[in-house]
């Protein structure tokens, strides 16, 4: 059974759809691209995904053993965000926060999974310091442990790489190919960095308005969509 | 007469007690939910709010109300949770919203005190409504265990929802993906501010009540860099301002709203100084 499927599924904003007639399914331990044009629906999608937004029509189900509050996210960064005095500890906490109905503390094994995440991503040396003074790379280092608090199962990452550096962004690839592979968790990826795509991805939704295609990579590259999107470049 | 046996006369009065004690408790409310409202970029609704209390203590006043607090607590939770929760996909947008409401009651208000009142000293009373000139140090019994009653209130809450208001206040989308309910707690901050408003305003009147939720939380972020540590600060601060304001305003007989925000404005100097220099080390 697949983790998320999405079953004839239209979106929008009222009355204005978006994407229609969209089918897809993500089973557990893919690497799914999901990647368009701006204004495509991408950013919608992903609302849609993550139970923010209802669809206007067909369904979006978790299976698999995926509860709807396990889909871990790695947003865009907030001008909220920037200015925000946070130490990186309490940061990476807030992401265990899911499944603690009205308990007003941390449990010894939230905190644990907490440092446990953050060893994981390297950034242990970080955790007293204040968020607002990291560096881009150490900042989406730190929301990605945040996010790995609230899922082992499914990460919806939007445009992470984006104003960061040409070696901070390769860091981060390489870094979710890591959690991708190794700990077998799903991504889901929305972009248009379609070199990334190209080397990362084992699946491509590509969406404008109506599904253009969905498919592996693989097939997604000889289509002539594909062929046109990335510029012919090989796998 | 030293200052202090001055101090310990004053003290001897019950109205100065009760004046201190609500003004200890309604400072350290206000600047733990203000350092929230500061970083979600609420702060202007503070203000807005406190307008629309005035408004409503204006109408309690004409109708006679043997209560004002039964009709000027209603009315500015119900404008609140408007402001707070119906912002996203309001025609209206945010600081315009805030703009139009503040000065609407503000206008209402002051109409109606002036039609309505039976008075003789229509000024006064308004002056004193805007600035607590006088309110906080004409508190009953009564009034104070209200103070008492909705400051333990409004700190329970603070303190068992302190990290879900940490995440959404932090990150709204990330909390509400992840299923805490964003929407639940940005209705329920709405409501404590109204409430916290309301008290406020018997300590520094209505014009100056964002002064109470503005500028602890700013002068401790000069200082801290971890959400805790700016809560802690700003409690301290707005504490420590309010008692320092109410001794001087008693002592020098200035009026005690100003008195308070002057404190606060020092404080929030002293803490930019210190900020600046602790950095350059």
């Amino acid at each position: 059974m697949a983790q998320l499927i999405g079953k004839d599924v239209t979106l929008g904003y009222e009355g204005n759809v978006v994407i229609e007639h969209l089918n897809f399914s993500v089973q557990t331990g893919d690497y799914l691209y999901i990647v368009g044009e701006n204004g495509s629906g991408k950013s919608t999608l992903m609302k849609a995904i993550l139970g923010l937004k209802s669809p206007m029509a067909g369904t979006i189900t978790t299976g698999d053993g995926l509860q709807p509050d396990e889909i871990g996210y790695l947003p865009q960064q907030t001008a909220v965000q920037r200015d925000f005095p946070a130490s990186v500890l309490e940061i990476v906490r807030s992401g265990c926060l899911n499944h603690s109905g009205f308990r007003p503390f941390y449990t010894k094994q939230e905190k644990q999974l907490a440092l446990d995440n953050m060893e994981r991503l390297g950034i242990t040396h970080l955790a007293k310091r204040c968020y607002r003074e990291l560096s881009g790379g150490q900042q989406q280092r730190v929301l990605l442990a945040r996010a790995l608090g609230a899922t082992q199962k499914m990460l919806v990452l939007d445009e992470p790489v984006t104003g960061l550096d040409p070696k901070a962004q390769l860091e981060l690839y390489e870094l979710i190919a890591q959690l991708n592979r190794k700990d077998g968790i799903t991504i889901l990826m929305v972009s248009h960095d379609m070199e990334a795509a190209v080397k990362y991805a084992s699946h491509v939704l590509h969406i404008s308005k109506t599904p253009l295609f969905f498919g592996t990579k693989e097939d997604y590259l000889r289509s002539k969509i594909g062929q046109t999107y990335t510029g012919g470049t090989e796998a | 007469m030293s200052i202090w046996e001055q101090l310990t006369g004053y003290l001897s009065f019950s109205f100065v007690r009760y004046a201190l004690i609500a003004g200890v408790l309604i400072a350290l409310c206000s600047s733990l939910l203000g350092v929230t409202l500061v970083l979600k970029r609420f702060s202007v609704i503070g203000d807005g709010l406190s307008h629309v209390a005035f408004g409503a203590l204006a109408i309690a006043t004409v109708l006679r109300l043997s209560n004002n607090m039964l009709l000027v607590m209603p009315v500015t939770v119900v404008c609140a949770v408007i402001l707070l929760c119906a912002n996203q996909n309001a025609k209206i947008k945010g600081d315009a919203a805030i703009a139009m409401l503040s000065v609407s009651a503000l206008a209402i208000g002051y109409l109606i005190q002036n039609l309505f009142s039976s008075s003789a000293n229509i000024s006064g009373d308004v002056c004193s409504t805007l600035f607590g000139s006088t309110l906080i140090l004409t508190l009953s019994k009564s009034d104070v265990w209200l103070c008492v009653g909705m400051s333990v209130v409004v700190m329970a809450i603070f303190l068992l929802f302190y990290h879900k208001i940490f995440a959404v206040t932090f990150d709204e989308t990330f909390a509400a993906a992840t299923g805490i309910r964003a929407g639940m707690y940005n209705l329920l901050i709405a409501v404590v501010t109204a409430v916290i408003i309301v008290l406020a305003m018997n300590l520094v009147g209505s014009l100056l009540t964002s002064a109470l939720i503005v500028f602890p939380a700013l002068s401790a972020m000069r200082l801290f860099r971890s959400f805790r540590g700016v809560i802690f600060c700003a409690a301290v601060i707005s504490v420590v301002c309010a008692v320092v304001g109410l001794l001087i305003s008693i002592l020098a007989s200035t009026p005690v709203g100003a008195t308070i925000v002057i404190a606060d404005l020092v404080a929030f100097l002293g803490c930019c100084g210190t900020g600046a220099v602790l950095r350059r080390k």
